[in-house]
């Protein structure tokens, strides 16, 4: 699987090519895991030295004694579980709402095309060009009292449910797959007497495993990385996701039970990323431009 | 433009009783029956995400326009004209919070957008160890931003932090970082850059796989070195890639938040990292002045709106 790229097979074929090579390799690999890796192991470390350690100058690069204990005293000072309870149910409600609501919308749009469906495409698509955070303000006025059925959303998990589902890229991702499933497929089994719903639970479905993957992945990661929208709407600590709760804790705890709970903060969605990875990047790239 | 049909076209006269026109009398009745039933499913199916849009997204798009021109006292809502954007206008902090967002926005194409291309002409050259780096790479935006932010904020720690410790070896003297004017936004771009280059340089990499190694063969044919060879042909043939990557930076970091939030507190030292986006925030939820951060959104919108409409148009250039 060798296409060629810059620089030329033969240039690399010579033992002065090849030496350039590997120094440079050796070089990138180092660097980079300096870099990304670097980071992640000073936070992972810091978590476990003692407050004095972790603040001292010049800093140490190896702990001098070890506390694993400090994750447990993040985990209960900063009641962890609590909030990762509370941003797991927030992420897997979105993760639910944008599954039903946008494949179905996608579904409607790509295969019963309705009248004025291409308007409602077009007025979806059209949110992607309005800055997110331009809309932060009439949002939360919004969720503060929600016109016609007037309801303060506020602490309650709709507040992050609802406002998931206008996803109007995934919306876009799901339409331009399913318009790729053939029509036929579905012809056939309008034909056999099923009706809508049928077809898009029995044959639409199974075909789209990769993108509902996709989607799944982003929609948890994204209410997980959330920071503005959730600090807004969610102002009761008890209420609060990991990521607004460990910032409004900050400047309450030693520093490296702090650190030990970015850790702590951290892993769900790195390890959903080391075994999700394939899926992940493919999506990345697959879903155009939309990092 | 073709020409009108003289002869009697079979096809032609086929179709036209299929158009379904309601209240047609060569219409039959189960037809129509059939079209409406398929079109209330249809809008069944599509229903709860316009409600949502409705509520969430469109609303909203109204409301902030309205917003603008309005002004909220002890819940009397009264209209003000160009009020708010006076106010805005007069605020010390308004040029402020605009130069720091071009400057955020400058050094962060300077980073962040020639920093990720760069990394992915890197591995992309190798024949080894590309999953690793690429996971390496993307690791970062996998974190909750409060995360990673609150992890530089320590990384930069005048004293305790890793920066100064790093440089030191290398002999260069302490630098003050997120407390100094001069660094501040400096030092919040590089963690900006660290925990977002993943993605662009991702679709950097799947964009060269695409460049067709022949023309690389002729550049060196011609006598080009490695430089040129990106230049005039790396360059040109992911044009506009870049390009769409550069807009999308550009409406990206315009509206930079999080970072300047929880690394300086938003201001930073002297306001040296006040945003545009910080300022709307502290309008609406310090201040309680929700008109003059509409206008002041509506400002960030009606300049984005330009990006954004290149961008959509040359995205669409893209998918055909």
């Amino acid at each position: 699987m060798s296409t060629r790229t810059l620089i030329s097979p033969a240039q690399l074929a010579r033992p002065r090519g090849k030496a350039l090579y590997w120094v440079c390799f050796a070089l990138v690999v180092v660097l980079f895991t300096l870099a990304f890796l670097g980071p992640l192991y000073w936070m992972v470390s810091n978590g476990l030295k003692t407050t004095q350690e972790a603040v001292q100058t010049p800093p140490t690069w190896v702990p001098g004694s070890v506390h694993p204990e400090n994750y447990q005293r993040a985990w209960e000072v900063m009641d962890l579980a609590k909030l990762l309870m509370n941003t797991l149910y927030y992420a897997f409600g979105a993760l639910a709402f944008q599954l039903v609501l946008d494949v179905a919308a996608a579904y409607s749009l790509s295969k019963l095309r309705p009248v004025l469906g291409k308007m409602i495409l077009g007025l979806m698509l059209a949110t992607l060009m309005i800055p997110a955070t331009v809309l932060v303000v009439p949002q939360y006025l919004t969720a503060l009292d929600v016109p016609i059925v007037e309801r303060n959303l506020l602490n309650s998990p709709w507040a992050i449910w609802l406002p998931s589902v206008t996803n109007a890229f995934n919306i876009f991702l799901l339409k331009r797959f399913f318009d790729s499933i053939p029509k036929e497929l579905l012809d056939a089994a309008s034909m056999d007497g099923a009706g809508p719903l049928r077809v898009l639970w029995s044959i639409v479905l199974p075909v789209s495993r990769p993108i509902l993957g996709v989607v799944s992945i982003f929609a948890v990661v994204g209410v997980w990385k959330d920071f503005l929208w959730p600090m807004l709407v969610l102002p009761d600590p008890s209420k609060q996701t990991l990521a607004v709760g460990i910032y409004s804790l900050a400047t309450s705890v030693p520093e490296n039970v702090l650190i030990a709970s970015l850790t702590i903060a951290s892993l769900p969605t790195l390890i959903l990323f080391l075994v999700f990875q394939r899926n992940i990047m493919s999506g990345l790239t697959a879903g155009g431009l939309k990092g | 433009m073709s020409a009108p049909i003289l002869t009697k076209d079979p096809v032609v006269k086929d179709r036209r009783p299929r158009r379904p026109r309601a209240g047609a009398p060569h219409l039959p009745d189960g037809e129509f029956g059939k079209n409406l039933r398929r079109n209330i499913t249809a809008h069944g199916f599509l229903i709860g995400a316009v409600l949502c849009f409705a509520f969430f997204s469109w609303y909203p798009i109204v409301r902030e326009f309205l917003l603008a021109f309005q002004k909220t006292e002890d819940g009397n809502v009264s209209w003000v004209g160009w009020d708010n954007f006076v106010t805005v206008w007069n605020d010390p902090a308004f040029g402020q919070a605009w130069r720091n967002t071009l400057w955020f926005t400058v050094l962060a194409l300077i980073l962040g957008f020639v920093v990720p291309f760069v990394t992915a002409l890197i591995i992309n050259e190798f024949r080894h160890g590309q999953g690793y780096l690429r996971l390496l790479v993307y690791l970062p935006v996998m974190l909750p931003p409060t995360a990673s932010v609150l992890l530089f904020k320590y990384l930069y720690d005048p004293g305790y932090g890793m920066f100064n410790e790093m440089l030191g070896v290398f002999g260069v003297p302490a630098q003050q970082w997120l407390q100094d004017p001069d660094t501040a936004m400096l030092s919040v771009v590089v963690a900006s850059t660290w925990m977002n280059m993943g993605g662009a340089t991702l679709i950097y990499l799947a964009a060269l796989q695409g460049v067709p190694g022949e023309l690389y063969e002729a550049a060196e044919l011609d006598g080009a070195g490695l430089l040129r060879k990106v230049w005039h042909v790396t360059v040109p043939q992911t044009r506009l890639i870049l390009l769409l990557m550069l807009l999308m930076q550009i409406i990206a970091t315009m509206q930079v938040f999080i970072e300047p939030f929880l690394l300086t507190g938003g201001a930073g030292p002297e306001g040296s990292t006040t945003t545009v986006v910080y300022l709307i925030y502290q309008y609406a939820f310090n201040f309680n002045n929700y008109g003059a951060a509409a206008a002041l959104g509506l400002l960030l919108l009606v300049l984005l709106a330009g990006f954004s409409a290149v961008y959509t148009r040359l995205n669409r250039a893209e998918q055909d």
